[in-house]
């Protein structure tokens, strides 16, 4: 049935390489909410607690049947830039973030996505709403995330929504920036947190899941000692299939379980702040003496193109970021990176060529001159429409120099904060939008 | 027929194949496969099982399994069939 040698691979992918399900998120559509009276919106919100509670006892039973770990349970909402609609208004919005976090405690999940807007183009009164209310309600909350959407290759980049999203983040605790992020083309199915959110043309619930294997790839890789890169390409391959496999396996269960379809599986390398698990250790086993070296770009583009081959014949529906994660905090090989200075904000705006996330948990000081963070932001996202790929950052504003540190805890690791050029950037400073690149014209 | 994977590592000394058999029997969990070696005095065992029948839900016993191995100082494993069909196999 199976040999000694596969039953051994699988029980130390599990045990001692730290293989595990990042996150399984029950996605639902909370439209029917909207309402022109504040109560009715609420109570339809807290409403589906009973939906959430049975989601969370569901992933608790696949957990208990397979016997393997699922770091986090999150839900995902509908933009709540639509229930902001009928109701502009800055106090309702933070009601609004209060009460998901009502919903997540209740339902007993870890984090509630879709405190979110879009502001492609223009800046609507919902998302102006949400732009001024953004850093109450995320200071206010604590397992809250949301994204803004801030342009896309089919609409340009709103610079200023950016601008307003800085100005937000930098009223902002640490533990409150970490839950939000500025995107360009945000998927309508990511399982990760701040990007989540139930995206419309999406069924009325649906499950995603997000897988984590650093451990297992740089293991794979460490064990193995190719010295061609189409040996180590495949072996990369073979054991993402394997990772990707185990995402499908728990969130069909999921799903089955509870009678809602399964959504989309995110190929992705999800790094922890444990040592086991980092983008950048992989990096390092691929011959890279430490990650930021030249070199890192093309170990990272080798990494996830095995990645999203082997990835994507494991799953029938690919989605979210699907590619590896660079978040600085959350992967202890980054961090140690960014202290030492061979990780710098070019490494990382170089290394989204090829990854998904972009400028991900890296802190800034909060004396930084804010055009040029919102500068820098704009550098990532202009990259995002240029290549066409969704691309984020998120930043972490804090108190300090660069070099400081602080320790969110748990998944979210410890924050440092890098330096940036301290040259004046009057770019970010213009009004309007950056005009939609020459890519839209391949869309017709 | 529901099966799962038991695996026992730990160093070897008599009483541990009695010991683990004894406690799925106890939980009417019939073994279908078993291969075990004994390498520079480490003890491997492992086991395919049917737990369609068993009186425990299966993190009970995985649980119970646990158990009797920290009496038998052996690390005891239990998973679903289905990881390894889903990991192993196109």
């Amino acid at each position: 049935m199976f040999s000694p040698d596969e039953i051994t691979e699988v029980i130390k992918m599990l045990n001692e390489e730290d293989l595990d399900i990042r996150s399984v998120t029950l996605s639902i559509n909370t439209m029917d909410s909207i309402d022109s009276r504040e109560e009715n919106v609420i109570s339809k919100l807290l409403s589906k607690i009973e939906k959430i509670r049975r989601f969370s006892d569901a992933v608790d039973e696949v957990k208990e049947k397979y016997g393997i770990s699922i770091v986090t349970k999150r839900v995902s909402v509908s933009p709540i830039q639509f229930m902001l609609e009928p109701m502009p208004q800055a106090d309702f919005s933070v009601r609004l973030a209060k009460t998901l976090e009502d919903m997540a405690e209740k339902g007993r999940i870890d984090y509630i996505g879709g405190f979110s807007a879009f502001a492609d183009r223009g800046t609507s009164r919902s998302s102006e709403v949400y732009l001024s209310s953004l850093s109450s309600a995320m200071n206010s909350t604590t397992r809250v995330a949301g994204v803004l959407s801030a342009g896309s290759t089919f609409s340009g980049i709103n610079l200023d929504s950016v601008r307003k999203f800085v100005s937000q983040i930098f009223q902002m605790e640490p533990h409150a920036s970490s839950r939000t992020a500025v995107m360009v083309n945000l998927p309508p199915d990511s399982p990760f947190v701040p990007s989540s959110t139930h995206g419309l043309g999406m069924p009325d619930a649906q499950i995603n899941v997000a897988v984590s294997g650093p451990g297992v790839i740089e293991s794979a890789i460490r064990k193995s000692s190719v010295n061609d890169i189409r040996e180590l390409h495949n072996l990369i391959k073979r054991y993402s299939f394997k990772v990707t496999r185990l995402g499908e396996l728990v969130g069909r269960e999921v799903s089955n379980l509870l009678g809602v379809p399964f959504g989309a599986v995110d190929l992705s390398l999800a790094p922890s702040p444990k040592t086991m698990d980092s983008v950048a250790r992989v990096i390092e086993s691929m011959g890279v003496e430490k990650v930021g070296g030249f070199g890192s770009l093309t170990a990272l583009a080798i990494l996830l193109d095995a990645v999203k081959k082997g990835g994507a014949m494991a799953t029938s529906s690919v989605g979210g970021l699907s590619g590896a994660f660079i978040p600085v905090s959350e992967d202890s090989g980054m961090t140690e990176a960014a202290l030492s200075g061979s990780l710098t904000f070019e490494t990382l705006i170089m290394m989204s060529a090829v990854c998904n996330t972009g400028i991900d948990m890296v802190g800034v000081s909060k004396e930084s001159d804010k055009s040029e963070v919102t500068s820098l932001i704009l550098d990532e996202l202009s990259l995002g429409l240029s290549l066409n790929k969704s691309l984020g950052v998120r930043l972490v504003p804090i108190d300090g120099k660069p070099g400081s540190i602080v320790d969110l805890g748990g998944l979210l690791g410890k924050v440092v904060i890098m330096p940036l050029k301290g040259i004046k950037s009057q770019i970010s400073n213009m009004n309007g939008f950056i005009p939609n690149f020459l890519k839209r014209l391949e869309f017709g | 027929m529901e099966l799962a994977v038991v695996v026992v590592v730990g160093s070897d000394k008599p009483g541990i194949v009695a010991g683990i058999s004894t406690e799925l029997a106890r939980n009417n969990v019939n073994i279908v496969d078993i291969s075990q070696t004994v390498l520079r005095g480490v003890f491997s065992m492992i086991m395919i099982v049917d737990i369609s029948n068993s009186s425990l839900k299966i993190g009970e016993l995985r649980e119970s399994l646990k158990n009797k191995g920290k009496e038998l100082k052996v690390d005891v494993l239990l998973y679903h069939i289905d990881v390894f069909r889903y990991m192993e196999r196109v």
